[in-house]
């Protein structure tokens, strides 16, 4: 269990000052510019060894992606762009950082671009995120006013300049190639891969794309060390992660944890219980809506970490946990996911765009029994089809849930499609 | 994909208001000079706030004017997301998040109390007041169900809403009473109800946290001497009482008073000259424990050290009671060595 001492968000519920100067009192910009003398290397070396993993939901090394930029800034400039997008249905995580922690933020930002040899930032909020736009920039405003970033940022000689940028609710551009084709002022439709950011990124320069959670415990991972920071959770998934418990749970709330805790521990611990008690549980969605369900079986004792989860064919994703209770039914809410998705593809690749409202169409039927029991294979067929088949991840996305519920609610469709036509008694007969 | 189209009937023409007008600059300065395309979703959206909450055809000419782009990429980018209404909207435009996790708290109650308060979706109700739709999920999911509301004093999220409090919130909205933001029972933010449960420790917020850090993992030398790299000003440091050191014999005794004329005080600091002390753990010898004993005398730096004559070395000796294990350790040499290397 975490204690208060080593949690890095520690205004995550806004009960205090987000301003500078309680900021700074709770440890904020404190050796920012000792970070900066010990040069962009020893930075990426500390972030490699703590064994932070990207915290967007792809779980990529985040020290390893800084170390994809090119080692010496050539005529194009670098970049970092921050993906504070946050849209992955379960997932407030990144709001709670940029309202109420948001120094953190535009300190990891500074430390960040340093690493990479950036003087630009760019932070990609979701446009819905209005409030959380304005507390952000007052907080940049703040940093400008105070010379932590700017010309010569933090006295360290360095030139850094940080820029809110918005989006207008498209899911879709938390990709991140949609998301700097977002940002150069076009429709958010993905690119494809290669050439990487970190080649041929914002403008056509060098780029890295980086989480809000990512670049937000960079500055007290420094602060406190590489190996406090990897001494929480098991190997290959350390630090501690901000939770987002939501669904069928007595008090859902947010919760910065250690990696690798107990499902079961984190919702009894935080979110004061599944509603009804453990019992009660039907399935949960571990980490966003993107990943595969997990029948409470499975829930009773898995960890909460990257290969926890996927040892079960599930993920961890952003930690959004979705909890579920007895009375939900399964296959409205994939069908509600399904929705989600297809009103959420960008339209560019065929098998996600048509595939998508199919999904969804079949499944609406589904939660009628208004379909055959061969639907069901097929609809899994289908899911595959579009899985792995398109330029960015969403097609996954959206193949993952219904994979998930046909893997362990496969009877609940069985079940609606046998009582429609159990009504429907003279058909039933007709059809022996 | 959702399809979207422009309303059949458009105005004129359109001009931002002064207000927006410096806002639109404000965001065109933002990017790289001829990269000022980036601007055009802020400036759809500032548009969509001069127009009484949603974009015309006229608007989408003049920012592609204002932007160097052609009318269709502006088009293209304002039938893409969809947070840009394309046709008029209610005086408060209600978006209610439908989303599985809203959906499990009880957003469907929220769509009953719109379609009985305000009527079909996605149309202006009969006083004008209000527009609702379903959206998708709004990203505020541990606090759901909930509600995003867009007026002329701006766009709020209402959440931990039931129907009770949103056909209240409804009714307060249509009586032109003030409302209240958030979450609409006792919580503040996303901390559980009835109180966080965490971060309750008041060592977070006392201040200890601004002290002074030593960096963990500091590298050897080279970092060092970056860190140093701003001031290069050393001297100051020479020891005083040059006299007493050729005479001064090893300080033998430990249990009496060592006379002053024996041992000799080394300059000494009263704090790491900008702050940044040498990792004094670097010379074999010395460990964090004596570190900090020998930060408290006020010595901080390699060069410090490195410039101790004999008598000096008796006087740190007392102070420490090590009986001869600078010199043993030869912490001088290793010192000078270090500080070499620092000064580089």
């Amino acid at each position: 269990m975490l204690e208060d001492k080593d949690r890095i968000f520690t205004n995550l519920y806004g009960l205090h000052d987000p301003g500078l100067a309680a900021a700074k009192k709770r440890g904020a910009w404190n050796g920012t510019a000792e970070f900066m003398a010990l040069g962009d290397e020893w930075i990426v070396e500390q972030i490699k060894a703590s064994g932070l993993r990207g915290r967007g939901g792809a779980g990529f090394p985040t020290g390893l992606k800084w170390s994809f930029m090119p080692k010496e800034v050539g005529e194009r400039p670098h970049y970092l762009v921050v993906n504070a997008d946050e849209s992955e249905p379960g997932t407030c995580k990144d709001r709670d950082m940029m309202r109420h922690d948001p120094h953190l933020l535009i300190e990891g930002c500074l430390i960040a671009s340093f690493a990479m040899r950036a003087h630009a930032c760019y932070i990609y909020l979701r446009g819905e995120y209005i409030d959380e736009r304005i507390a952000l920039q007052k907080a940049i405003d703040e940093a400008y006013a105070a010379g932590l970033v700017g010309k010569n940022a933090c006295g360290s000689g360095y030139d850094f300049d940080v820029f809110v940028h918005h989006g207008a609710g498209a899911y879709i551009c938390g990709e991140e190639t949609a998301l700097l084709e977002s940002l150069e002022g076009k429709k958010g439709q993905p690119r494809l891969k290669p050439p990487f950011p970190a080649n041929a990124g914002l403008y056509g320069c060098p780029t890295t794309v980086n989480n809000v959670e990512s670049i937000a415990v960079t500055p007290t991972i420094l602060r406190r060390g590489a190996g406090w920071f990897s001494g929480f959770g098991r190997p290959g998934n350390a630090g501690t992660k901000v939770f987002c418990i939501s669904g069928h749970v007595n008090t859902p709330c947010n919760v910065e944890e250690e990696m690798s805790i107990p499902l079961k521990t984190l919702i009894e611990k935080h979110a004061g219980g599944v509603i009804g008690g453990w019992d009660n549980l039907k399935a949960i969605i571990p980490g966003g809506s993107s990943v595969p369900c997990l029948p409470k079986d499975i829930c009773d004792d898995v960890l909460m970490d990257f290969d926890a989860l996927k040892e079960h064919k599930s993920g961890l994703g952003t930690a959004a946990v979705i909890v579920m209770d007895q009375s939900t039914d399964m296959v409205r809410a994939i069908t509600r996911l399904a929705y989600f998705y297809k009103h959420e593809s960008c339209g560019q690749c065929t098998p996600c765009r048509e595939g998508t409202g199919w999904m969804w169409r079949v499944l609406t039927r589904m939660c009628e029994g208004k379909a055959q029991m061969s639907e069901i294979d097929m609809l899994l067929d289908v899911s595959q089809e579009i899985e792995g088949h398109t330029i960015c991840a969403l097609g996954d996305a959206a193949a993952w849930p219904v994979q998930g519920l046909i893997r362990h609610f496969r009877h609940e469709i069985e079940d609606k499609i046998t009582s429609y036509r159990a009504d429907k008694s003279i058909h039933a007969v007709a059809a022996e | 994909m959702s399809a979207r189209h422009l309303a059949k009937d458009q105005p004129a023409s359109f001009a931002f208001s002064k207000e927006g007008e410096s806002q639109a600059k404000y965001w065109i300065a933002k990017y790289p000079k001829d990269k000022q395309r980036s601007a055009v979703i802020p400036l759809l959206w500032i548009a969509q706030k001069d127009n009484d909450g949603w974009v015309s055809e006229p608007a989408m000419r003049v920012i592609g004017d204002r932007l160097g782009m052609a009318y269709i990429r502006v088009l293209e980018v304002a039938t893409f997301y969809t947070m840009f209404k394309l046709e008029p909207v209610g005086e408060h435009l209600i978006q209610v998040c439908g989303t599985t996790p809203c959906m499990l708290r009880g957003s469907g109650d929220l769509i009953k109390v719109c379609k009985s308060k305000i009527g079909a979706k996605n149309t202006v109700s009969a006083d004008g007041k209000f527009t609702w739709e379903e959206v998708e999920c709004l990203g505020a999911c541990v606090n759901a169900p909930m509600v995003q509301i867009s007026n002329a004093s701006g766009d709020a999220y209402y959440e931990d809403l039931d129907a009770a409090s949103m056909e209240k919130l409804l009714d307060d909205l249509a009586a032109g009473r003030k409302v209240k933001l958030g979450p609409q029972n006792s919580r503040k933010s996303s901390e559980p109800l009835g109180g966080a449960l965490t971060l309750s420790d008041k060592s977070l917020f006392d201040g200890s946290r601004a002290k002074k850090i030593k960096i963990p993992n500091a590298p050897k030398g080279a970092a060092k001497a970056k860190a140093a790299k701003p001031t290069p000003k050393k001297t100051t440091l020479i020891a005083d009482g040059k006299k007493a050191v050729a005479k001064a014999p090893a300080a033998k005794t430990v249990a009496k008073p060592v006379p002053a004329a024996k041992t000799s005080k080394p300059k000494l600091l009263k704090a790491a000259r900008k702050g940044v002390a040498d990792d004094l753990t670097r010379i074999s010898g010395v460990g964090p424990k004596i570190e900090g004993v020998l930060h408290k005398l006020g010595v901080f730096h390699f060069d410090q050290i490195a410039v101790w004559k004999k008598a000096e070395v008796d006087w740190v000796d007392e102070q420490l009671k090590f009986k001869g294990r600078i010199g043993r350790e030869k912490w001088i040499a290793q010192a000078k060595k270090l500080a070499k290397e620092a000064g580089k």
